[in-house]
């Protein structure tokens, strides 16, 4: 346990020292406050107006730019050491594989973690100074608009540790990186939408809402929507409508996309040989 | 306490198209220095990972104080483990103190010991420097320092002479005697042969995964039966010639004695020393006696007779 926190806290202060956590921070901040004040300029109006549109545009935003985020974060966590030399040296000091792999997926979680705290809180607290709102609606839906943006990057943390464990090079990692955010965020619902609409129907309704757990991002969607109470689900969520919603059972499945990626690079680190 | 540091039986190791080690018997005992010689490829750095249980062998067993090091449950003995990989790099960004504040921390040692090894290698004065800014030899120092955590009951040190001036060399090989009087069972590989031969007991030569010779330097020696080579000055080739009647022959003379020179050098069998001692020293004219046992390097060709053509 002690092991897992010395590799955390490293790797939390080089985060914080290579910026990276300050850029996060930054971004989510100008990305919250330009929606919420620029948010329904379409309608007329500058300023924020409503708590539910400007969370579902942010979680729009956060959508793409959360799984990005963590895995430019991670990728290289695992084969950039194994170019640099030092995970060789670090498989000979007194540290298992899982203690090597949780650590440091403890403290890249903690940077998202406390990237989207600052980030998202920060906006939160101007807006319910600035504007005439109800303090408690807003604080509320922003807390947990905050633990689902984090959980998202954890998943994805989780998911680069994969990618970052099966390659021996840093720019394989950073392409196949790239894929997995392509496949996640942009193709799977094309795909699945094009599945939905060639099947005309043909696939049995109970089943249809569960195909979107198999994708995190429209999970974090639909646990977003629920949570702010959202009456119309927008593009291929609309199919959640079915059922399959329940705030609980999803948790636990993005629970499950953290825990089963990581199980998944431990089995992929314990199998690895570093014979250079 | 076990007295066998590192034993090995049958090992093997089998890449797909490699052959990396075939066989390999031998054991260290605690308080024992092993040089690990060969060219690149022999097998020697396959050999450490093996003991270090970063690989498992094919077949054969591996026990690195008293446990296997490649189970489950090695990772918590590794506390008395140092180990100095070839060509040791470092995290860049940090600095030299953090790095082994870092990895102390990881063995489970505190910071002021690795504050004091810091001072021990002499990087005390550059170790708020980042580590992209440090020259070979400094990082090299830094590696010895890691490797010298703790009070290590196995020492594995791959080239660790590499990059360091005369003096750091010096001081390395004053640690590692320290540390073998203490009972550290230390595997040193090296290409630099000139000066490790006085620190270590026993040598094993390895070429191509196969073990050529191991044992005492002595007996290696011993059995390789190469010649000493004696250097005299004032004597002429012919006033030797007859006092060493029997002992030399045509062939002894090496190239650069001529007939009337007075600087002379020659080989001679090793059992042959006395003689050449008694023979030599009784004439007036001897200016200078000068008797070279074969140095490791001799003995490193000798067992490894390809030693010129391979690409070093």
């Amino acid at each position: 346990m002690n092991k897992i926190l010395i590799v955390a806290q490293k790797e939390l202060r080089d985060g914080l020292r290579n910026r990276w956590t300050s850029a996060i921070t930054v971004i989510f901040i100008l990305i919250s406050l330009g929606l919420a004040y620029f948010g329904s300029a379409t309608a007329g109006v500058l300023g924020f107006s409503s708590l539910e549109s400007t969370l579902v545009s942010l979680a729009s935003l956060c959508v793409m730019l959360i799984p990005l985020i963590a895995l430019m974060l991670a990728y290289n966590c695992f084969v950039g050491e194994l170019e640099q030399g030092t995970l060789l040296l670090l498989m000979t000091y007194p540290l298992s594989n899982a203690q090597l792999l949780l650590g440091k997926f403890t403290g890249q979680a903690a940077i998202i973690t406390l990237a989207s705290v600052l980030g998202f809180g920060l906006p939160a607290i101007i807006i319910c100074l600035v504007s005439d709102v109800d303090v408690a609606s807003v604080l509320t839906a922003f807390s947990q608009f905050i633990v689902l943006a984090s959980l998202l990057g954890w998943v994805f943390i989780a998911l680069a540790y994969i990618i970052s464990l099966s390659v021996t090079e840093k720019s394989k990692a950073a392409g196949l990186a790239l894929i997995v955010w392509f496949l996640f965020v942009l193709v799977f619902d094309l795909v699945l939408m094009a599945i939905l609409v060639a099947s005309e129907g043909n696939i049995s309704e109970t089943i249809v809402p569960f195909l979107l757990w198999v994708n995190p991002t429209d999970v974090f969607r639909i646990l977003v929507y629920t949570i702010i109470g959202a009456e119309s689900y927008s593009g291929v969520l609309q199919i959640a409508e079915h059922g399959a919603d329940g705030t609980v059972y999803l948790f636990l499945v993005m629970m499950l996309w953290v825990v089963l990626p990581l199980l998944c690079s431990w089995w992929i680190f314990n199998k690895k040989e570093l014979s250079e | 306490m076990n007295d066998i540091a590192v034993d090995l039986n049958q090992v093997c190791k089998y890449y797909p198209n490699v052959n990396a080690l075939h066989p390999l018997t031998m054991s260290v005992k605690s308080g024992e220095v092993l040089g690990l010689f060969g060219h690149n490829g022999a097998g020697k750095s396959t050999l450490m990972k093996l003991i270090l249980g970063i690989l498992k062998p094919s077949t054969g067993s591996v026990s690195a104080l008293g446990h296997c090091p490649s189970s489950n449950q090695a990772h918590n003995y590794r506390t008395q483990f140092g180990y100095l990989p070839e060509n040791v790099s470092f995290y860049e960004h940090l600095c030299g103190r953090e790095v082994l504040h870092y990895l102390a921390k990881l063995k489970g040692h505190n910071k002021t010991q690795a504050d004091r090894l810091l001072e021990e290698v002499n990087l005390a004065p550059a170790a708020d420097r980042a580590v992209k800014t440090y020259s070979k030899g400094m990082r090299q120092r830094l590696g010895l320092a890691q490797a010298f955590l703790g009070s290590p009951k196995l020492l594995i040190l791959d080239e660790p002479t590499v990059g360091l001036d005369p003096v750091a060399t010096q001081d390395f090989y004053l640690t590692v005697d320290r540390l073998k009087s203490g009972g550290c069972a230390v595997i040193l590989c090296s290409h630099v042969l000139p000066g490790v031969e006085h620190h270590i007991d026993r040598a094993m030569i390895l070429s191509k995964g196969r073990k050529l010779a191991l044992g005492p330097l002595a007996e290696l020696r011993e059995a390789a039966n190469l010649p000493i080579e004696v250097s005299v000055s004032g004597l002429t080739r012919s006033v030797i010639e007859t006092k060493m009647k029997g002992i030399i022959t045509e062939s002894d003379w090496l190239q650069s004695s001529s007939q009337g020179a007075l600087h002379n050098r020659f080989n001679s069998a090793a059992e042959n020393k006395l003689n050449i001692l008694r023979n030599l020293s009784s004439e007036e004219n001897l200016q200078d006696l000068h008797i070279k046992l074969p140095s490791l390097e001799d003995l490193y060709r000798y067992y490894l007779p390809d030693f010129n053509n391979a690409a070093i």
